[in-house]
């Protein structure tokens, strides 16, 4: 009865060039590769709030394209959210949300909630059902408590006391599975993400490199970049690095900035 | 080697129950989510809330149903709060999901069950599978796993059952299930409703009968040899 529309009808997203894509891919043209990040991410909820925990390896295909890159993004002052999947649509949907959250704290004067980034990042990935690749463990504490959810690519979430994402998220998984317990204190929560992401880090191909460490208690947070880096260059050239030829100065010119306008103290703006 | 598809998209493999009896229903679901063979949730929820007196069954794609039943929930919520002023009708409720699931039937994949009670009709069990059908029947099953419960109820099911008899039924079905269907597993959830409100039970598996070729379950040897030394790093 009904033949298939050349139009997408109304507005929403259009998926005609992704069947274009795939068309193409079959025929054999090779896609340009991107920027995985081939990741273990975890996050647990301890007495007091929620550790985040992720390593640092971002790689394009079998190469390592950045030893050390940040995959804990910043959503609002109590809530982070570590990313795994394609690097560029993880940056870009934590942004985004980011600043939505922040309008939102300006339009209603009150702390973010866990529940609003959720929703948010839900809702844009459910609209383009899965082609943003993006896996994201979502942890805060807001004045409803703390909150640990795990945001899937085609949109679908769960809410869990401990979980991990990413390709090495079954060697995590495994660590976690065998010694979480509830109403952990922070040295032990600590300990156990810094375990389950070395676990990832040394087993799985796509992690490696440095941990990173998120914990967020009630109008707390502390970012520990790098907390543990378990994988230093070993051998390193004494000499350092010099480069042999300079640059070289062709000419020099310089030119003062100087005062074109006075600025008087205005009147004070008046309603 | 099989490798674990992450991109997989997350899906209820699932066993889901409706059953009503005399004073209400008790819908009924095993706990697992599935990302292609990993299990990504192993004690998720499948049975939600869309009014205090109407909850849905979901199964198939986690995405799509999750999403259908916040819509499901936001338009009743007008639709009682703003509108009506009294709670919805199961049968309003179920006509609201059947009305998304089949007007989007093309990008949608997922099978719900609507249970609930209302004043007017007492306990109603709906089936809204995938195509978008309603059918109001006096049990529902679905899922993956519901392929090896038709012949159960066929010889179980009875009219007329008390509130105990039907809660077991739907523990007994959906541990039977869990026991031959690889997509379902992890602990049985039930909740049921009638005119007194909303009961939600939680067994786990050392509280399910065992059936043929399977083994008692018992706590993890961790436990039994003690926690091994800490790893120092």
């Amino acid at each position: 009865m009904t033949k298939s529309l050349d139009v997408p009808p109304k507005g929403g997203f259009s998926f005609d060039l992704c069947r274009r894509n795939d068309m193409l891919e079959k025929k054999g043209l090779k896609a340009p590769t991107y920027l995985k990040t081939g990741t273990t991410i975890v996050g647990l909820v301890f007495k007091d709030g929620i550790i985040l925990g992720a390593d640092t390896r971002a790689t394009e295909g079998p190469i390592v394209a950045d030893k050390n890159c940040e995959k804990i993004h910043y959503m609002a002052p109590n809530i982070y959210c570590c990313g795994a999947g394609t690097a560029a649509d993880t940056e870009a949907v934590t942004d985004m949300v980011s600043s939505q959250l922040q309008l939102h704290r300006y339009h209603t004067g009150r702390e973010s909630r866990v529940v609003t980034a959720l929703t948010l990042l839900k809702r844009h990935l459910f609209n383009y059902q899965g082609h943003v690749s993006a896996a994201l463990v979502l942890g805060g504490v807001d004045i409803t408590g703390p909150h640990l959810h795990t945001i899937y690519p085609h949109g679908s979430t769960d809410t869990l006391p401990f979980a991990t994402m990413g390709s090495g998220s079954l060697a995590a998984m495994s660590v976690f599975e065998s010694k979480y317990q509830e109403n952990l204190t922070r040295e032990q929560g600590v300990k156990l993400v810094v375990e389950a992401i070395c676990a990832g880090i040394f087993n799985d191909l796509g992690s490696g490199s440095n941990v990173d460490v998120c914990v967020i208690t009630k109008g707390n947070k502390e970012y520990l970049r790098n907390h543990l880096t378990p994988n230093p260059r070993t051998f390193v050239n004494p000499k350092g690095f010099t480069f042999s030829k300079k640059t070289e100065v062709l000419s020099t010119k310089i030119i003062p900035l100087k005062e074109k306008v006075e600025v008087i103290e205005g009147d004070a703006m008046e309603e | 080697m099989d490798q674990v598809d992450f991109n997989a998209p997350h899906s209820m493999g699932t066993t889901i129950i409706g059953v009503t009896y005399n004073g209400g229903v008790v819908l009924g679901a095993d706990s697992r989510t599935s990302t292609g063979v990993y299990v990504a949730n192993r004690a998720s929820d499948k049975i939600t809330k869309l009014t205090d007196n109407v909850y849905v069954c979901r199964s198939g794609s986690a995405a799509d149903s999750q999403v259908v039943s916040d819509y499901v929930r936001y338009f009743l919520h007008q639709h009682t709060r703003i509108q009506l002023g009294q709670p919805a009708t199961v049968k309003v409720a179920a006509n609201l999901v059947r009305l998304l699931a089949y007007n989007n039937k093309n990008n949608l994949q997922t099978g719900l069950i609507v249970g609930g009670w209302d004043k007017y009709e007492g306990g109603q069990i709906y089936g809204v599978p995938l195509g978008g059908t309603i059918v109001q029947q006096p049990f529902a099953i679905g899922g993956s796993g519901s392929s090896y419960l038709y012949g159960f109820f066929d010889q179980a099911w009875k009219e007329g059952m008390t509130q105990d008899e039907a809660e077991e039924l739907v523990k007994k079905a959906v541990s039977l299930a869990i026991a031959r269907d690889g997509a379902s597993g992890g602990v049985v959830r039930t909740v049921i409703i009638n005119s007194e409100g909303v009961t939600r039970n939680f067994y786990p598996g050392d509280q399910l009968p065992i059936w043929h070729d399977e083994l008692e379950s018992h706590n993890s040897l961790l436990d039994i040899l003690g926690a091994p030394e800490p790893m120092n790093i």
